[in-house]
């Protein structure tokens, strides 16, 4: 028989004691998001934008700040408190790496926010539509406007999701992480559907992502089922010491649970070959909304993808490291090899986080105290470029439209010298060329990689650099195009944006110029959030 | 001790590098004190002049271009005291370590940003300060018309910056930042008359090329960091010197070789010199001649005790060396661009530095110190070329030259300098160097010093007829002139620096050649030149053979080029004329061997995607056949295919994971 009895609720369960001040950031983010409905159904029409907006900074704000007492009361809070046995049920373990996540994905949101709140100094054209099902142009359409619909609810639709995103890393058992992932993707989902322009290509990549996602949350549900049948407890607490103790005869459900777990978390980062749908839907997206997306979900899942092998499967490595070496290996190869014939921006930066998704599981891989700090400090590297650079594509129009094929940035560089030239030098970053913030997190994964991840982490470091070097050229390609080739006769325009654009734009590009001059800081203070509670 | 000892004997240039360079770095022994403690403001000044120029923008074009060649010589003033302050120390106190911050602290893997101040990056240091400085000067008059000279001059500081880092840098890590930021000014610098598609396709090219071998780079820090856990100079240089496993060592060197090919544009990775020549000419002067494409040398001679622990990477340099440097002469004979014809010229002597740099103990010396003197006369002929040019509408056809002499008597008496150095002529820098070269190509055993010296000795004599028949093709014979050219020698501004260089191309070598100065200065660094080591050849016949060879050649010359009528189209030519002219054939192989089979396999891999294949299907369909067709299926845009493809990955996976356990 397994080492934890089976659970079943005596009545000697009660709740446990909450430590407030530790959930606060995520009180205060779902709070938040709480008072946007509220908002959307009671203030007036014309001021909803301004204080949607305003509710969403000063609400993440508060959360990044309340992080700081936080770190503080740093342990194992809420849930079921089992008399008997003193293990704590549905419990969330507020440690470093979860507080340091929180903290990335509320400062990530609140640029992400920024984003999406651009409406181009008029009121109408922001990113969105207000009547999402609809067909551009129909009578359903054109009732929406006349009744004066809005789009500020994507501002709530956020808000749930950067709960959800918070709660990922955050939660310590496989039932209250799939809460959190269902969480995190159902506004998604919508907020993919609701692009003002191209319509089609928006609903049909939020109906994919729906469709997908729910297969994907199918996967880790089924594999939930397989480990409580192996460990008898979802707890990762429990799972990891029945694996240490656990009987060699149920190993057959110990390895297909752990990998069909890992493939709910695996879709959500766009790894190989859970990623066919990363490209349509970042193309098909409204671009705030991607760039928001690829940031936040990926440092939300990898997130929880840490606290998994680290906490909850560490002791059963052996079995399931191979089926992740054999992802990372995949994935960064398609992403790496696949970005390089892309003629869209959109799904060229899709493939380009597919890429880096594979690298980040490269630090995964070395299954050490430093490698979570260097993925941890990947994350924000990342995020904070591809908002940028997802926000910047956001501009560069043409009628109106956004210009996302490659030919349409060509001479760009010569026109908008300072806007391509950021972009140009996100992509250096993507590229992880020295001196941007891409290449301390490259080294530092890959490093971690060849120092504690044994053959197989110098395999894959190798294969990483390999595939960057691939990716390289991607990047280089749309520098070129971009300064040395000649515009088009109908060549596109970068709109001017409003101050918040122009801020988060700002922030992610000096974000990527400052860790790569001076990363010490925040990789020391990753380094000393690398630590999980059991 | 024994041990120690024992190491000495076998190899006593890694060790005397090791105790000489990198003890300093220990800690012990020498922290930067006086005017070396500022040696950080080499690198900053100019990077503050480009700072202020690109940031400044249009409020700096005028005082810009002077603030930024006052920059340049403010670094080469600092260079000169602490190149002062070192000679004030001991030999074998003269290597000093900066400690500027702590760069990267990622866990076990630490690198602090600090410069290595010694005898080989101050030889480096003065160089390119120097010459950069000049040409700075002489970019005034060259780019006075340029209604963009502004932003020329900050690519030009910022060029001067990120040199003076590569060659200043105490680790392999920071060492990369300053070999991409140069990188990236030459692409500016290439690129910068973008208005040219031809030209940004050179910059385009170039870039290419030097990710090609940056990714070399990239990978040997990688294996570093793996067998060492660490980046820096001193300890990766002092325990490849000591005990290190030769198979990650040949592996380090292959891959450092690799970088190094890239940027100094050596075989097989030679192919975008000549086309960058579509940069201004003070730029082909600076960079793709005197510095920037000497940092491979630069690289193979620092990194020496990997090299010398990996005798085939080592044997890999010297063929690398010997095949470029007869393959850019070849090219050279058969080029009627001026510039063109310099570019081979430069890719041929830096063939020679980088068989030097090969050749181990006996040739680091000379690799730098021919390195040295190539960077006075090759900077100064190819100013002497951007005068020419000045001077006849910017025409580089060399068949529409002839008689220049006359007409431009201060840029034909500098530009015989260069030649005559060049050449390898008695008394003049070129002969004080190359012909080191060749007689340390012809030591040793076997069927090496056969081979190599005899590609030395025949790349002399090549060098000797093509660097004469630009020469006379240029400045003697009859006119050849378009109509519309009235030839004026040029401003101060430029035929001041030309004479500088001139200078330095007629005595530098006598100076600190015959005297031993150059080989005793560097000897802390580059390990003393073994004793009882000689030719295969007794070294007076060499000497004599090497000016037999070039006096041949530059006759031959002669007779072609100055004598006989020169045909102001281009005579079809043999075959091997023909070969020549397209650098033999180096563009299509590199189309055939690596463009071709690298996009088809992209465009057949791209066809897994869908959406992404947008025009390029039509013309691909035929090429990929029915592979394609199945592979653009996974991408088509459906969701159930989707689906289908997540769990047939999920099935294989397990499956595969079955199989195995």
């Amino acid at each position: 028989m397994t080492a934890v009895a089976p659970l079943a609720l005596p009545a000697a369960f009660q709740p446990s004691n909450v430590d407030y001040l530790a959930i606060l950031p995520l009180l205060i983010v779902f709070g938040a998001a709480l008072v946007g409905v509220l908002v959307e159904a009671f203030a007036p029409r014309e001021r909803r934008h301004v204080i949607q907006v305003g509710l969403a900074v000063v609400g993440l704000l508060g959360a990044a700040v309340a992080i700081i007492p936080a770190a503080g009361h740093q342990g194992v809070t809420m849930g079921l408190a089992d008399g008997s046995t003193n293990r704590q049920m549905f419990a969330l373990a507020v440690d470093g790496p979860a507080l340091f996540m929180q903290g990335t994905i509320v400062l990530m949101g609140v640029l992400g926010i920024l984003t999406m709140a651009e409406r181009f100094g008029g009121t109408g054209p922001d990113a969105f539509t207000p009547s999402g099902a609809s067909t551009p142009g129909s009578a359903n359409e054109t009732a929406a406007a006349r009744a004066g619909a809005l789009t500020s609810e994507v501002f709530p639709l956020t808000m749930f999701a950067i709960f959800g995103m918070m709660l990922f890393p955050t939660t310590n058992d496989l039932i209250g992480m799939f809460v959190a992932l269902e969480v995190l993707s159902l506004p998604l989902y919508i907020l993919s559907g609701l692009a003002r322009r191209r319509r089609l290509l928006s609903q049909e990549a939020s109906l994919k992502y729906f469709l997908l996602g729910a297969f994907s949350s199918a996967f880790f549900l089924f594999g939930t089922a397989l480990l409580y049948g192996y460990a008898g407890s979802v707890y990762f607490g429990d799972l990891s010491r029945a694996i240490a103790s656990g009987p060699l005869a149920m190993n057959g459900l110990l390895l297909p649970g752990a990998f069909l777990v890992f493939v709910g978390l695996l879709f959500k980062v766009g790894a190989v070959p859970f990623h066919a749908w990363t490209p349509d839907v970042y193309q098909g997206a409204p671009t705030p909304v991607t760039g928001f997306m690829a940031a936040c979900t990926k440092a939300a899942a990898f997130g929880a993808i840490l606290r998994l092998a680290y906490v909850g499967l560490d002791t059963g490595r052996w079995e399931w490291t191979n089926a992740l070496v054999l992802v990372a290996l995949l994935t960064m190869v398609v992403g790496a090899v696949l970005s390089v014939t892309q003629t869209d921006m959109k799904r060229l930066l899709a493939y380009s986080s597919i890429a880096h998704a594979g690298f980040i599981l490269v630090g995964v891989l070395a299954f050490d105290r430093k490698a979570i700090g260097a993925v941890l400090f990947y994350l924000v590297a990342y995020g904070f470029a591809t908002i940028a650079a997802f926000a910047i594509v956001s501009l560069v129009r043409q009628n109106g439209a956004e210009a996302t094929h490659l030919s349409q940035w060509a001479g760009l560089g010569k026109r908008y010298p300072v806007v391509a030239g950021a972009f140009a030098f996100l992509m250096l970053a993507f590229a992880g060329i020295p001196l941007t913030s891409g290449f301390v997190s490259k080294f530092a994964v890959f490093s971690a990689a060849v120092g504690t991840g044994g053959a197989t982490g110098t395999v894959l470091a190798v294969v990483g650099v390999v595939c960057s070097a691939i990716t390289v050229f991607v990047y280089a390609r749309v520098i070129v195009l971009m300064f040395f080739s000649d515009a088009p006769d109908d060549a596109v325009e970068v709109v001017t944006p409003s101050v918040s654009t122009t801020f988060s734009i700002a922030i992610g590009t000096l974000v990527t110029l400052a860790l790569g001059v001076l990363p010490s800081a925040l990789l020391d203070l990753a380094d000393r959030a690398s630590q999980f509670v059991r | 001790m024994g041990t120690l000892v024992q190491t000495l004997a076998s190899s006593p240039s890694a060790l005397s590098t090791y105790a000489a360079g990198f003890a300093t770095h220990e800690g012990e022994a020498h922290a930067a004190t006086g005017v070396t403690a500022y040696a950080w403001l080499l690198v900053a000044l100019p990077l503050l002049g480009a700072a202020v120029l690109l940031v400044g923008g249009r409020r700096t074009d005028k005082f810009g271009p002077v603030l930024a060649t006052a920059l340049s010589w403010g670094a080469f003033v600092v260079g000169a005291l602490v190149f002062l302050a070192m000679l004030g120390r001991g030999p074998e106190d003269r290597a000093v370590g900066i400690d500027l911050f702590d760069w990267v602290a990622a866990g076990a893997f630490k690198v602090s940003a600090g410069l290595l101040v010694d005898q080989l990056s101050m030889t480096f240091v003065l160089l390119i300060t120097f010459v950069g400085s000049l040409i700075h000067v002489y970019s005034l008059g060259y780019m006075e018309h340029d209604p963009d000279k502004r932003r020329f001059f900050a690519y030009l500081n910022l060029f001067v910056a990120a040199m003076l880092l590569l060659v200043l840098a105490n680790s392999y890590l920071l060492l990369y930042v300053g070999w991409e930021g140069v990188g990236l000014a030459s692409y500016l610098l290439i690129g910068f008359w973008n208005w040219n598609p031809a030209y940004a396709t050179a910059a385009n090219k170039a870039f290419v090329a030097n990710r090609v071998g940056d990714f070399g780079l990239s990978i040997a820090i990688m294996v570093m960091f793996f067998h060492f856990g660490a980046v820096d100079f001193a300890t990766v240089l002092g325990e490849a010197g000591t005990n290190a496993n030769q198979g990650f060592m040949t592996a380090i060197g292959l891959m450092l070789l690799l970088g190094a090919c890239g940027k100094s544009a050596q075989f097989p990775l030679q192919s975008w010199l000549g086309d960058a020549m579509a940069g201004p000419t003070p730029v082909s002067a600076l960079i793709h001649a005197a510095t920037m494409v000497t940092a491979g040398v630069y690289l193979v001679v620092r990194s020496a005790p990997i090299f010398e622990a990996a005798p085939t990477a080592q044997l890999v340099v010297v063929i690398v060396g010997a095949i470029t440097l007869l393959f850019g002469a070849i090219v050279g004979c058969a080029k009627d661009d001026i510039k063109k014809a310099l570019a081979a010229s430069t890719m041929s002597q830096i063939g020679y530095m980088m068989l030097a740099a090969g050749l181990g103990p006996v040739g680091y010396a000379f690799a730098i110190f021919h390195l040295l003197t190539h960077g006075f006369f090759k900077a100064g002929m190819f100013l002497g070329a951007g005068s020419v040019m000045h001077g006849m509408n910017d025409q580089v056809d060399m068949r529409r030259f002839g008689g220049l002499s006359g007409a431009m008597k201060i840029t034909w008496a500098t530009f015989a300098l260069g030649w005559l150095a060049i050449l390898g002529v008695p008394p003049f820098s070129g002969f004080w160097s190359k012909d080191k070269i060749i007689e340390a190509a012809f030591i040793g055993e076997g069927w090496r010093p056969w081979v190599f010296g005899l590609a030395t000795l025949i790349g002399a004599g090549i060098t000797a007829f093509y660097m004469s028949r630009l020469f006379f093709m240029t400045f003697h014979g009859k006119k050849r002139w378009t109509d519309d050219v009235h030839p004026h020698e040029s401003g101060k501004l430029m035929t001041v620096p030309m004479m500088v260089l001139a200078l330095g191309s007629a005595f530098l070598g006598l100076i600190i050649g015959p005297t031993g100065l150059f080989t005793s200065w560097l000897e802390p660094v580059t390990g003393a030149e073994p004793e009882g080591a000689h030719p295969v050849i007794p070294v007076p016949v060499l000497m004599a053979l090497t000016l037999v060879l070039v006096a041949g050649g530059a006759a031959f010359a002669w007779l072609r080029y100055w004598r006989d009528e020169v045909a102001v189209t281009a005579p079809a030519g043999n075959l091997l004329t023909q070969a020549a002219r397209k650098d033999l054939y180096q563009d299509q192989v590199n189309e055939a061997l690596l463009m071709r089979p690298g996009i088809h396999l992209t465009r057949s891999l791209v066809f897994a995607d869908g959406k992404g294949v947008d025009g390029a299907a039509g013309g691909l369909a035929a090429l990929v056949g029915g592979t394609s067709s199945r592979l653009r299926k996974l991408q088509n845009g459906f969701a159930r295919s989707y689906a289908l493809t997540m769990l047939a990955g999920v099935v294989a996976i397990l499956g595969a994971l079955w199989v195995i356990s």
